[in-house]
């Protein structure tokens, strides 16, 4: 190993740096002003993401590493640390709303978002396994915690709750999975593991399939996905949109980059388990999502689907694939986004409109905003011109480049199968009798949804900055 | 030669127009659905006039792409480009004209929603144009999928009674099989380097691919022709859809599917489609002689026209698949025809449909003794739609059972079955609804066509006995392109051949 002071340079970890101190700055702004403080602290705390957000794209360019390797700053680490500060900068925006019902006005909220944040961030840059272990259970404790943010409420606790015992016990066989890839290449670096693990061997698989449990977990993939609609359903709902959103790109990023560059040699090995974990959870995702009466619910079953065709393009392990993972990861975060931000915005008499039939004749009520939340759904479903379209356009291609012919027939066949309940919504919003008036619709959400959609609606006008910033993030994890 | 993109402008003033709606048409008010509908008619009919430029300056002996453009777009590899040939241009102005007729038709009969409404039809005309104007096969799937959007609320949200089952089905079974053809397109993509269609036209595709490449595209159009077994959706979604939408789903989505078999089938897995030929026969004279029959047995007017188009599709398909120069080319031609004609029968029925709110059959009789004029064009499309020599469909007819004739003897001869079958099942219809004494009391105050109707139906009526008489311009028109691509064909059967007699 390198002991070299060059090794343990601060600068490459600068942004996280400043996030985290910022965040603890923050802590004590709010723990000597109080309560009332919540607003101020919410608004800085989204201006910290910005001023880490210019940091970041302010670090020197190229490969920079520091703690002898550890932590990795390449151009597929910047690109999704971004996707990652947008997110909860944008949670952030949406929840004051939430916060502005006296008893749930909690200004640990935010610094809550800002600490998962860190260890989102240091996740996507972790190169090593106990730097991707760190980052991890820094960004889940933060996660449970805020499922349970409505602590006078029932579902909230239990989400919370549900999401910890789960969480644990998939952290654990991670961490038991960990200590048998370490004895089996004698390191934990990525590249060691690279170097030392040329052929497979039936303890290092086990290590792998321990590994790959603990990820599957935090990306909500069949078959360890059953803390999801749960914990979906009973988190507040600015927080379930976080949990389908940054969190996932952050626990994803480093599900690739684990693959890809610790176990590069062994992809037949790993290719089959992301294969049967692929279409386990685009076939739960897409029949499971049709019975749902809740549209959290229906939602969370959505999110496993979507996280199965990601992982299509995960499995041929080729750089085509990577670059069609990042493009589906940020496309589907800005798909999620607006239509959880939509079930926030719309309250009928103060109280939040959960089920899917709530929604019935949204289109005369607010046809502005119905017609965008159909566009969304259209491109959830995956319909082209909508963005949804050319992200599992790209997963697939590389899936057919590398000759993986059934798994890309499964895969279409279920997005058909999966077009049918979001094409229910539609249904509900368009076709059928109103359900009766709404409440005014808060500025920032209806902002937040009218973004999102502008987005998937218009990006096949001008995709190619985003397509090549996706190779480009691709082309440095190989 | 080309200063401006005609081609883009025609694709996207339509989505203009609808924008311009969605601006200027705000409310739900008598004078917000005024404007609406003002500016859909506009938007078409200038659309519609710009397209006749390009039949102006299309020169019809080049057999190649005329009007190219071309831009980036996702990469170097799968571009912005459009272009029309011969066989795509008689589309681009089918759909074009028709749209103004379209609005025209729903100008009374849809009073809820009617900006949204016109919104639709205009994003759907852009979507249908870009379709036959691609020239990038990525491109072409964005447009062709892009419009079951447009298409699904408005079957969904203007529709009949049934009209969320008809729409689903739409929806999910041309999905299910556009699905499949995306992956035959990335698998030529892979073996290209490029969606580029010209350039895909002239790279070898390996046999294999051939096969499963075609297999895809076929579960593609012919769901969208569609092709008996796979024809279901278009009974319910013709019944539930409003007038409007049931001429532009025959008229044009429709032969979404025939074009994608000249455009890609064809001329790119040839081999494929000389193998899988005797499929498509026997399929095509099923869909003839079974889906008449079941038209003979229809009780809504709508589901036996719509039963009728897929026989009329058949001859398409043959027609197609037999590879001769009068077989291609009478496809053209009868897909076009039957734009003309299919459309304009949807349209009788809208027109009757309106004034008694009911399409069984058994609800009408004897009203020729009301409306004179109404009986007179409804003649002349039940003709046209039998195929009687002077109107446009029999020589679309005729020309594909001749091209069938040289290829497959028996595929010609049941399908002529099918032009007996028609006259059955086209002149009971006219029987039941126009013949007879005006006895039920429901009909005795019904009024002939009104002048609005009479501008919708006259310009199908001219042009439907126009090409009956005189097919020669249409056909000049997509003559060079045809050749070519039947000159391809059979060179590259021809070579097989010969590479099997070397072994």
């Amino acid at each position: 190993m390198n002991f070299t002071p060059a090794g343990y340079s601060l600068l490459p970890v600068l942004p996280e740096i400043v996030l985290a101190v910022g965040a603890m700055a923050l802590l004590m702004v709010g723990a000597f002003r109080g309560e009332r403080s919540t607003f101020l602290v919410m608004t800085l705390a989204i201006a910290l993401l910005i001023v880490t957000g210019v940091v970041q794209c302010w670090l020197p360019a190229g490969k920079l590493t520091t703690f002898g390797g550890s932590f990795i700053v390449d151009g597929y680490a910047r690109f999704l640390k971004i996707v990652v500060l947008v997110g909860s900068a944008a949670t952030l925006l949406i929840s004051y709303g939430v916060m502005s019902e006296r008893p749930r006005r909690i200004f640990e909220y935010a610094i809550l978002i800002l600490v998962s944040t860190v260890g989102m961030m240091l996740l996507v840059s972790a190169g090593d396994l106990i730097m991707l272990y760190l980052g991890l259970e820094l960004m889940s404790l933060s996660l449970y915690v805020m499922a349970a943010s409505h602590r006078d409420e029932v579902k909230s606790t239990e989400a919370g709750l549900k999401y910890f015992v789960l969480g644990a016990l998939a952290s654990g066989m991670m961490l038991y999975g960990m200590s048998l890839i370490y004895g089996f290449t004698g390191t934990v670096s990525f590249e060691g593991i690279a170097a030392a693990a040329k052929s497979g061997g039936t303890g290092l698989m086990f290590g792998i399939v321990f590994l790959l449990v603990g990820l599957c977990f935090k990306v909500s993939a069949v078959p360890f996905h059953m803390w999801t609609p749960d914990v979906y359903e009973g988190a507040p709902t600015p927080i379930t949109a976080f949990f389908s959103s940054s969190p996932k790109v952050a626990a994803f990023a480093v599900f690739v980059r684990v693959l890809l560059t610790a176990f590069p040699n062994l992809v037949p090995e790993w290719q089959q388990i992301v294969v049967f974990v692929a279409i386990a959870s685009m076939a739960v995702g897409s029949f499971g999502a049709i019975g749902q009466r809740n549209i959290k619910r229906m939602m969370a079953y959505s999110s496993i689907g979507h996280m199965g065709f990601a992982l299509v393009g995960l499995a041929p392990g080729t750089p085509e694939g990577v670059q069609g993972v990042v493009l589906y990861l940020v496309i589907y975060t800005v798909m999620t986004f607006g239509v959880f931000t939509l079930i926030l915005a719309m309250q009928r008499d103060g109280r939040a409109m959960e089920q899917i039939s709530d929604f019935a004749g949204l289109s005369r009520s607010h046809p502005v905003l119905a017609f965008l939340t159909a566009m969304l759904l259209f491109s959830l479903a995956g319909i082209p011109p909508l963005a949804g379209f050319f992200a599992k356009f790209y997963v697939f291609m590389a899936a057919i480049k590398a000759g993986m012919f059934a798994l890309a027939v499964i895969g279409v066949l279920l997005s058909v199968v999966g077009a049918f309940y979001y094409l229910n919504v539609i249904k509900v919003m368009y076709v059928d009798e109103e359900a009766g008036a709404t409440d005014a619709v808060r500025v920032e959400l209806g902002t937040v949804v009218v973004v999102s959609a502008l987005f998937n609606m218009l990006f096949f006008v001008y995709p190619g900055p985003l397509v090549g910033a996706a190779t480009a993030a691709a082309k440095s994890l190989f | 030669m080309m200063t401006w993109p005609i081609l883009s402008v025609i694709t996207f003033l339509p989505a203009v127009g609808a924008l311009l709606i969605w601006l200027m048409a705000r409310g739900g008010d008598e004078a917000a659905a005024r404007n609406a509908r003002w500016i859909a008619l506009w938007t078409t009919l200038i659309t519609f006039a710009i397209s006749l430029i390009l039949v102006a300056r299309f020169d019809p002996t080049q057999a190649g792409f005329q009007f190219v453009e071309e831009g980036r777009w996702l990469t170097a590899t799968n571009a912005y480009k459009m272009g029309v040939d011969g066989i795509s241009l008689p589309f681009v102005i089918l759909t074009t004209a028709l749209l103004p007729l379209c609005i025209i038709a729903s100008w009374k009969s849809v009073t809820r929603r009617v900006a949204a409404y016109m919104m639709a039809f205009l994003i759907l005309e852009s979507l249908m144009v870009g379709t036959f104007a691609a020239l990038d096969l990525l491109l072409f799937y964005v447009f062709f999928e892009g419009g079951l959007i447009p298409m699904f609320l408005i079957i969904g949200v203007w529709g009949g009674p049934r009209r969320v089952y008809a729409t689903f089905k739409f929806f999910l079974y041309t999905l299910l099989g556009s699905v499949l053809m995306l992956l035959a397109i990335m698998a030529l993509y892979w073996n290209a380097g490029t969606t580029d269609i010209p350039t895909l036209m002239t790279t070898a595709v390996p046999r294999n691919l051939q096969t499963w490449a075609w297999l895809a595209f076929f579960a593609s159009f012919a769901v969208k022709m569609p092709m008996w077994p796979v024809h279901t959706w278009l009974p319910d979604a013709h019944v539930e859809a409003p007038t409007a939408g049931s001429v532009i789903l025959a008229a044009i989505l429709l032969k979404m599917g025939g074009y994608g078999f000249l455009r890609f089938s064809l001329p790119m897995f040839p081999l494929a489609s000389h193998d899988f030929a005797p499929l498509v026969f026997t399929l095509s004279a099923i869909a003839i002689v079974y889906t008449s029959l079941v038209a003979l047995m229809q009780e809504d007017m709508k589901k036996l026209i719509a039963y009728s188009s897929v026989a009329h599709m058949g001859f398409v398909t043959m027609g197609i698949f037999a590879g001769t120069m009068q077989g291609v080319a009478g496809g053209v031609f009868q897909m076009v025809s039957h734009g003309l004609v299919s459309g304009a029968l949807f349209l009788c029925v809208g027109v009757v449909y309106d004034r008694m709110h009911t399409r069984e059959i058994a609800a009408y009789g004897g009203v020729v003794n009301r409306m004179p004029l109404y009986a007179f064009v409804f003649l002349v499309f039940t003709m046209a739609n039998v195929g009687l020599p002077g109107t446009s469909g029999f020589v679309g007819e005729f020309l594909t059972l001749i091209g069938t004739f040289k290829v497959s003897i028996p595929t010609a001869f049941f399908a002529t079955l099918g032009v007996i079958l028609s006259a059955a099942y086209a002149l009971w219809l006219y029987r039941k609804i126009v013949f007879g004494a005006l006895v039920k009391p429901s009909l005795a105050t019904i009024k002939d066509l009104t002048l609005r109707e009479v501008v919708t139906l006259a310009p199908l009526l001219v042009l439907t006995i126009l090409f009956g008489f005189y097919p020669k311009p249409l056909l000049d028109f997509s003559a060079a392109s045809v050749q070519q691509l039947v000159t391809n064909y059979s060179h590259a059967i021809t070579a097989m051949k010969a590479a099997a007699l070397m072994q």
